[in-house]
């Protein structure tokens, strides 16, 4: 008797652990620069949704194109109808791992340092790759940043000749999520 | 040391437990591994999100006529447009190039739903104002909406001499107006429609028999050819009885070349004139006899205010 309530004791306990290892957000914020000298082309989406599975180290990504916005309403449109095309491709995806999770721990506060390797989803297309980003924990949550640069031509969005010099041809993406225990 | 087997319940227990927590963990994990992804998805599907339409069209006009479009909350859009003479005047007017009927104005938009206007145009030397209100938005997801319907009003003065100085003229009689609903759907990607019921007021009609209230049906519609340009094709159809004696529906085909802040259109049209008065209820030209004036609209938008985030 005595060892089956320790036994429930035990998996219980388990199963309450079991849950606290997936944090999520929904207000993740992602910032989008592709500008030059000529023109700021700058745009924030602050609804990214994200979960970490802190045991695992799997991390999922997933933003709807058309929540990026822009100080010009028109460079917004464009955004969407011209180099995005979100009506056929509406999400941007990740999909990945952090590869050194030994050295992240979530249970101590701090910040560490973490690299993400996984599938980038972005225009319909998937390509593999390897973020650099920072863990900080605290209060038993913790957020995540990443900074990175894609190139446009890599996931097959176009810059007409007559823009060329205005749009960069490398964008600058950051990553910022405060993760709770979901 | 000597094994002994121990008779002590603990351990037993301990180890047990140790077996089904691995075995616990693994299945966990199995499953976490596969659905994270999943996870989230459905984790985001539970929030809904409606779906607007952009980009029915290029621009706040599909060629003389409004679209459905408009400038966004504090953004000012600069038109200037051009219609040169006819293209059956011949060598002598170089084919109508010597002629030439302009429009310049600026739009404005006090909020994403409200935008007016301002413009003097050369035919007629008038001034024109207008309105146009956001009513629907075209959506799918949480908020489905078919169509997209805006409001539109406009009032005209004209500043020309009086064809008859001697007789006693009313001011009014210089005032025209235009009320139009706009009904537009893009079908997909490269394919919109627009219907617009119109009303034209004329304050002065030259006709003893012409009415002063003239009802038409504008229909224009857009077809993309690559993600920066476009042809587009609008007609007004004017009900008879409710139009001038000689006015000619206006047919124009053009052609949208966008490039970042700038729209240029490049039309043929049977009208002269390019406000709305103008050109819907007083076109004369038949596009058989070759009437048929080339043209081009140019917009140049300017983000005057700061968008809210």
């Amino acid at each position: 008797m005595k060892n089956i309530i320790l036994i429930a004791l035990l998996l219980s306990g388990f199963q309450g652990l079991q849950a606290q290892d997936i944090f999520f957000t929904r207000t993740g914020k992602v910032e989008f620069k592709a500008g030059s000298s000529v023109e700021d082309i700058d745009g924030v989406n602050n609804e990214a949704a994200s979960m970490i599975h802190t045991k695992t180290g799997e991390i999922a990504f997933t933003l709807l194109v058309k929540s990026f916005h822009f100080k010009r309403a028109l460079m917004e449109e464009h955004f969407n109808e011209n180099y995005m095309e979100s009506t056929v491709y509406p999400k941007a995806s990740f999909k990945g791992k952090i590869t050194n999770l030994a050295a992240v721990n979530f249970a101590a506060a701090g910040q560490y340092n973490a690299t993400a390797e996984g599938e980038l989803t972005i225009h319909g297309v998937t390509k593999k790759v390897t973020v650099p980003g920072k863990i900080t924990v605290q209060n038993g949550k913790f957020s995540g940043q990443s900074t990175f640069k894609i190139l446009l031509s890599d996931y097959g969005i176009k810059v007409p000749s007559v823009v060329a010099d205005k749009i960069a041809k490398e964008a600058e993406i950051t990553v910022l999520c405060q993760y709770e225990p979901k | 040391m000597k094994y002994r087997p121990s008779t002590l319940p603990v351990p037993k227990v301990l180890f047990l437990s140790l077996g089904i927590l691995a075995g616990s963990s693994i299945l966990a994990q199995k499953k976490d591994t596969t659905d994270l992804m999943s996870m989230l998805e459905k984790e985001t599907a539970r929030k809904p999100v409606t779906n607007y339409t952009i980009a029915t069209f290029k621009t706040t006009r599909l060629i003389n006529a409004h679209s459905i479009e408009h400038v966004a909350g504090g953004v000012m859009d600069v038109k200037i447009s051009h219609r040169f003479g006819t293209l059956n005047s011949g060598f002598y007017e170089l084919f109508g190039l010597d002629n030439a009927s302009i429009r310049i104005g600026a739009d404005y938009g006090i909020t994403d739903w409200l935008m007016i206007g301002l413009g003097r145009a050369s035919y007629e030397k008038q001034y024109d104002g207008f309105m146009k209100v956001k009513l629907l938005r075209q959506s799918s997801g949480a908020k489905k909406m078919p169509v997209s319907i805006s409001g539109f009003a406009g009032m005209y003065y004209n500043t020309l001499k009086w064809s008859e100085p001697d007789r006693e003229n009313y001011e009014t009689s210089r005032i025209n107006y235009a009320f139009q609903l706009l009904i537009a759907r893009k079908f997909s990607e490269g394919f919109s429609l627009q219907l617009s019921p119109t009303l034209v007021h004329k304050n002065l009609v030259p006709g003893a028999d012409d009415p002063n209230d003239l009802l038409s049906v504008g229909i224009g519609a857009r077809q993309k050819l690559t993600k920066r340009m476009s042809v587009n094709v609008e007609y007004y159809y004017q009900v008879p009885g409710y139009k001038l004696e000689g006015s000619v529906n206006p047919l124009s085909i053009g052609l949208d070349i966008e490039t970042g802040g700038h729209v240029f259109q490049f039309i043929f049209t049977n009208s002269t004139g390019i406000a709305e008065n103008q050109y819907i209820t007083g076109t004369t030209g038949e596009w058989s006899n070759g009437d048929v004036h080339f043209g081009f609209n140019i917009a140049r938008v300017f983000t005057l205010g700061k968008k809210k985030k």
